[in-house]
C-alpha cells in the first residue's frame, strides 16, 4: 500500500467569506505499481488532490498516509516524502531554471543532499530515460523545442528516483506528436521501472489507451472510481458535468441503440476494432 | 487581384538568422518556403500542423507582424509591405494569439474590448455600442464588469475574441486559439469562431493541431516543414489517414476506426468526419 | 502563500466618493497630506479628524476594514514613535534604566503617530473607493501639461495599468514555481541569509523568463489590435468634470483654508 486519503476536506480561504470547499471527503487507495487516470475539468479539485498526495498541502480535515504513516505529522520528513512521491506540475518547463539541461536536473538529486558523483549518475540516467539526444545535455533548456524542454523537465523529477510519479496534465499545449511521446515515455516509465503513476488529464482519449483504472473528480468530490470501461459506461452522466468518453465509446452505444449486438464496453480503436469486425463477419 | 480574395500570398518565403550567444551567425533557418495560397472571403479556413511547421508564422504575415523574406502576402488587395497600409490590414484582418493571458490588456472585460476601439479612435459613444455587440456575439455580456483574472481559459479567449470583432474586421486568424484550453473551453472557442463566420460572414483562419476542430472547415491546408503538404476540404483531408499519420498529426477516433475497419475489409468509405456518419455507414452495410 | 498579499486594493460599494472623479481624489489626497504639515496644533488634528471621519463616512468603506489594513504598517509605526519617544533630547520626565522619555519625545511621537496614522487612512481611502485603471487614468490625465516638456505621461499610465494587470498573474506563478521547486526538495525557509538568497534562484530566473515571455506576447497582442501610442487615440471612458467633482473640490479648498488659519495664522 504506497498511499492513503483517509476522509480528505480541504476548504480554501476559510475563515473568509470566501470560503469554498475545494474536495469533501476524499477516500482512496493508491496501491505500489498501478497506473492511475484522475479526470475531471478545471476546478474540479483533481489538482488540489495531487498537492495532498506529496503533502504541499495540508487538509484542513483528514489524514494523508505514506506507507502506514501520516505524513502531516510533525516530526515526518517531508523532503524525503518528496523524493519519493514526485510531483510533474502543469507547464514544468515554466520551472526550468539552470543555464544546461543537465545541471537543471542536477537540482533534485542535489537537494536530496547525495554526493556529486550519485547526483550525476541519477541525472545522466533522468535523461537518458527521457530520451533526450546527447548533444542537447550541455545546451540551455530555452533553446530546446516545446516537448524536449518538457522531457527535461520531467527527467529533473525523475532523477528523485520516486516511487510514485503523478503528472499534471503532462500533455498540455503539445501537439499530436509531443503529446504521444510524451505518453510513450510515462507508459515506458511504469512499465520497465515499475513506478506507480498518477497521470491527471481531462482528455479520456489520451488516458483511455493507457491507464488502468480511472477516477473522475468532480466539484471536489470522487465521481467514479473504477476500470475505464465501467466508467465510460457512464457516459450519460460524464456528459452532465462537462466531460465525455472516447468518441469510440458513442460509436459502440450507438450501434448497440440500433439493434447491432456488439458489447459496448470497447474504449481504445482497437477493441472497437475486434469488437465490430466480430459481428459483421458471421 | 481578385477582389474575392480576402489573403492571398504569393511564393511566400520567410528565412530568419540564427544566432549563437555571442552573435555570430549560426545559419539561416526557412521557416516558410514559397507558400501560395489563397483565402476567399466568408471562408472558414483550417491551417493544420504539428509545432515547428510553419504555421503560426505563416500566421503572423497576414496581419503585418512579419514581412516576407520573398514574394508577398496581399490582405484584401493591400500587400502587406506597404506602409500606409499597415493600420488598415490590422483593422482588418484581427488576430487572436494562444495563451489567453497575454492578450488581454484591460483590468475590466468590457475595457479590453473597447481598447482596439479606442486605438483607432472611434468616439466614445461608438464604442460603448461596439464593445456591447462585440460581447454579445461572443456570449460574454453578463461579466463585463468583471476583472479578467476571474475567468476561465475559454472565457478570456473570448473576450480576446469580442477585443478583436469590435475593431469590425473583415477578417479573424486563430493562432492556436484552443491549444492551453480544457474540453469546454475549446469547444465554446470553436463555437463562437463558427457563428462569427456563418452570422457576420467574417472570415475565419483558424490554426490548429486538433483535428476535431477543423471538421466544419470549408477548406484545411496542412502545412509541414514550411510547405503546405495538403490542401482540400476536410472530406478530402481526412480520406487519407496514412499521410495524416506519417505527417503525426492525430486523427479524430471516428475516422481512424473507420479506417481501420474499411482496410479490415468493410464497405466502408474513406474520410468519415464524425461519429453520425460512421454508424450510419455500420448500419447500412449490416442490414 | 503570497494571497495574503494585497496591492492597491479597492473596496466594491456604491457611494459618492467612489462616484468622484479620480483626479479630484488625487488632489484631495495631496491635499490632505500637505494639511498635516500645515497644522500644528491639536485643534488643526481635530479639524483633520473630522475631515477624515466625514470622507469614510460618505465612502461607505467600514471602519474595520480600512484598519485591518494598518495592521502592516504597525510595526513601522511603532519603530518612529518609539525612536521619537526615547531619543528626544529635553527635558527628562520618566526614565527607565538607561532610556530618558523627554516631555518634548513624548510630544514628537504622538505627533509623528497621529500623522502616519491620518497619512495612511487618508490615502487607503483613496485606492479603497477607485479603481486601479481609473486611478492611472487620472494620473494620466492630471500629469498631461508634463507633455509638453516631453514626458512620456500616456506611456508611464500605460505600463502602470498594465503593471497591475499582470500583479496578480505574477503572483500566481510566484506561487506555481515555488511548489515546483519544493517538489524537486528546495528549501525556501531554512538556513542563513546567504543560502536563503541563494535558494530565491530556482524561483526568480523562471519567473523573469515568465515575465519577459508575457512582455513579449503582450506587445504582440497590442500591435495587432492596432496601439500605436497616446496620438489619436480616444477614450471608452472619458474623465468628465461633473457638479459633484466641483462641489468636492470647493471642499477641500475650504479645509485647506482653515488649516492655514488655523494652524499658522491664529496660534
Amino acid at each position: 500500500m504506497a498511499i492513503i486519503l483517509d476522509h480528505i476536506n480541504y476548504i480554501y480561504d476559510a475563515d473568509t467569506a470566501m470560503a469554498h470547499a475545494a474536495l469533501s471527503d476524499i477516500n482512496l487507495a493508491i496501491p505500489d505499481g498501478q497506473f492511475i487516470g484522475l479526470i475531471g475539468h478545471t476546478g474540479s479539485g483533481k489538482s488540489t488532490l495531487i498537492q495532498h498526495l506529496n503533502g504541499l498541502v495540508k487538509p484542513t480535515s483528514g489524514n494523508v498516509y505514506y506507507n502506514g504513516k501520516d505524513i502531516n505529522d510533525p516530526d515526518f520528513n517531508k523532503k524525503e516524502l518528496r523524493a519519493k512521491v514526485g510531483l510533474v506540475f502543469q507547464y514544468p518547463e515554466h520551472q526550468l531554471f539552470e543555464t544546461d539541461c543537465f545541471a537543471d536536473v542536477c537540482f533534485g538529486p542535489k537537494n536530496l543532499g547525495l554526493d556529486k558523483k550519485e547526483v550525476e549518475l541519477r541525472a545522466y540516467e533522468a535523461l537518458k530515460m527521457v530520451g533526450l539526444p546527447d548533444e542537447y545535455f550541455y545546451q540551455s533548456p530555452f533553446d530546446l523545442s516545446g516537448g524536449q524542454k518538457r522531457r527535461v523537465a520531467i527527467a529533473g523529477v525523475i532523477a528523485m528516483k520516486p516511487e510514485v510519479l503523478i503528472l499534471d496534465e503532462p500533455t498540455a499545449g503539445l501537439d499530436p506528436k509531443g503529446r504521444d511521446e510524451i505518453l510513450d515515455l510515462i507508459t515506458s516509465l511504469h512499465d520497465k521501472m515499475g513506478i506507480t503513476v498518477v497521470l491527471v488529464s481531462h482528455s479520456m482519449e489520451d488516458v483511455a489507451n493507457y491507464v488502468e483504472r480511472i477516477i473522475v473528480m468532480n466539484k471536489g468530490k470522487v465521481m467514479f472510481d473504477d476500470l475505464p470501461k465501467n466508467v465510460f459506461a457512464h457516459y450519460k452522466e460524464l456528459e452532465e458535468v462537462g466531460l465525455a468518453a472516447p468518441q469510440v465509446t458513442y460509436v459502440m452505444q450507438e450501434l448497440a441503440a440500433a439493434g447491432i449486438p456488439v458489447t459496448t464496453d470497447a474504449t481504445t480503436i482497437e477493441e472497437a476494432r475486434t469488437e465490430i469486425l466480430k459481428d459483421f463477419n458471421k | 487581384m481578385n477582389k474575392k480574395e480576402m489573403i492571398s500570398t504569393d511564393n511566400l518565403t520567410f528565412e530568419y538568422i540564427r544566432r549563437d550567444e555571442e552573435g555570430n551567425v549560426e545559419g539561416i533557418t526557412t521557416a516558410i518556403d514559397n507558400v501560395s495560397l489563397d483565402v476567399q472571403k466568408g471562408q472558414f479556413i483550417a491551417i493544420l500542423g504539428h509545432n515547428g511547421s510553419g504555421k503560426s508564422t505563416l500566421a503572423k504575415h497576414f496581419n503585418a507582424l512579419l514581412f516576407p523574406t520573398e514574394g508577398s502576402v496581399w490582405v484584401d488587395g493591400m500587400n502587406t509591405e506597404d506602409d500606409s497600409h499597415l493600420w488598415n490590414i490590422r483593422q482588418e484582418a484581427g488576430m487572436i494569439f494562444q495563451n489567453p493571458d497575454n492578450q488581454i490588456i484591460g483590468q475590466v472585460v468590457e475595457e479590453d474590448v473597447g481598447f482596439g476601439p479606442e486605438n483607432m479612435g472611434v468616439p466614445t459613444k461608438e464604442i460603448w455600442e461596439r464593445v456591447e455587440e462585440s460581447l454579445k456575439a461572443v456570449g460574454m455580456y453578463e461579466f463585463r464588469k468583471k476583472s479578467p483574472n476571474h475567468l476561465s481559459g475559454g472565457q478570456k479567449q473570448r473576450v480576446s475574441i469580442a477585443g478583436v470583432i469590435a475593431m469590425h474586421p473583415k477578417c479573424i486568424i486563430m493562432d492556436e486559439p484552443t491549444a492551453m484550453l480544457d474540453p469546454n473551453g475549446r469547444k465554446d472557442v470553436i463555437r463562437a469562431a463558427r457563428a462569427l463566420n456563418d452570422v457576420e460572414g467574417i472570415t475565419i483562419i483558424l490554426i490548429t493541431h486538433y483535428m476535431e476542430e477543423v471538421v466544419y472547415a470549408d477548406k484545411v491546408f496542412v502545412m509541414d516543414k514550411g510547405h503546405v503538404e495538403m490542401q482540400g476540404t476536410p472530406r478530402e483531408i481526412f480520406s487519407q489517414v496514412d499521410k495524416l499519420q506519417e505527417l503525426r498529426l492525430g486523427v479524430p477516433q471516428v475516422t481512424l476506426l473507420a479506417h481501420e475497419l474499411r482496410k479490415s475489409g468493410l464497405a466502408i468509405p474513406e474520410g468519415i468526419l464524425t461519429r453520425e456518419e460512421l454508424v450510419d455507414e455500420l448500419k447500412k452495410i449490416y442490414r | 502563500m503570497l494571497r495574503d498579499i494585497t496591492l492597491g486594493q479597492y473596496y466594491q460599494t456604491d457611494s459618492i466618493i467612489h462616484k468622484l472623479d479620480p483626479r479630484v481624489k488625487i488632489v484631495t489626497t495631496l491635499m490632505f497630506i500637505v494639511s498635516l504639515f500645515i497644522v500644528d496644533n491639536f485643534i488643526g488634528y481635530i479639524i483633520a479628524a473630522l475631515f477624515l471621519i466625514m470622507e469614510i463616512k460618505l465612502s461607505k468603506v467600514p471602519v474595520k476594514f480600512i484598519f485591518k489594513g494598518m495592521k502592516s504598517i504597525f510595526f513601522l509605526l511603532m519603530i518612529t514613535m518609539l525612536f521619537n519617544l526615547f531619543l528626544t533630547p529635553g527635558e527628562a520626565i520618566i526614565q527607565i534604566w538607561k532610556l530618558t522619555i523627554t516631555r518634548e519625545g513624548l510630544i514628537l511621537a504622538i505627533r509623528m503617530g497621529i500623522r502616519l496614522i491620518f497619512l495612511i487612512t487618508g490615502s487607503s481611502i483613496m485606492t479603497l473607493t477607485t479603481t486601479p485603471n481609473n486611478l492611472t487614468d487620472g494620473l494620466e490625465k492630471l500629469m498631461n501639461p508634463l507633455k509638453k516638456v516631453h514626458v512620456p505621461v500616456h506611456e508611464i499610465s500605460m505600463m502602470m495599468s498594465i503593471a497591475l494587470r499582470f500583479i496578480p498573474i505574477l503572483l500566481e506563478e510566484t506561487d506555481k514555481i515555488m511548489k515546483a521547486q519544493i517538489a524537486r526538495g528546495a528549501d525556501f525557509e531554512s538556513g542563513s541569509i546567504m543560502k536563503r538568497a541563494k535558494a530565491l534562484v530556482p524561483l526568480l530566473v523562471p519567473l523573469f523568463i515568465s515575465a519577459f515571455r508575457r512582455a513579449n506576447d503582450l506587445a504582440m497582442a497590442m500591435e495587432a489590435r492596432c496601439y500605436r501610442g497616446g496620438d489619436g487615440r480616444t477614450k471608452m471612458k472619458p474623465l468628465i468634470y461633473q457638479k459633484r467633482d466641483y462641489i468636492a473640490y470647493a471642499v477641500v479648498l475650504l479645509y485647506i483654508v482653515l488649516c492655514i488659519v488655523i494652524g499658522r495664522i491664529l496660534l
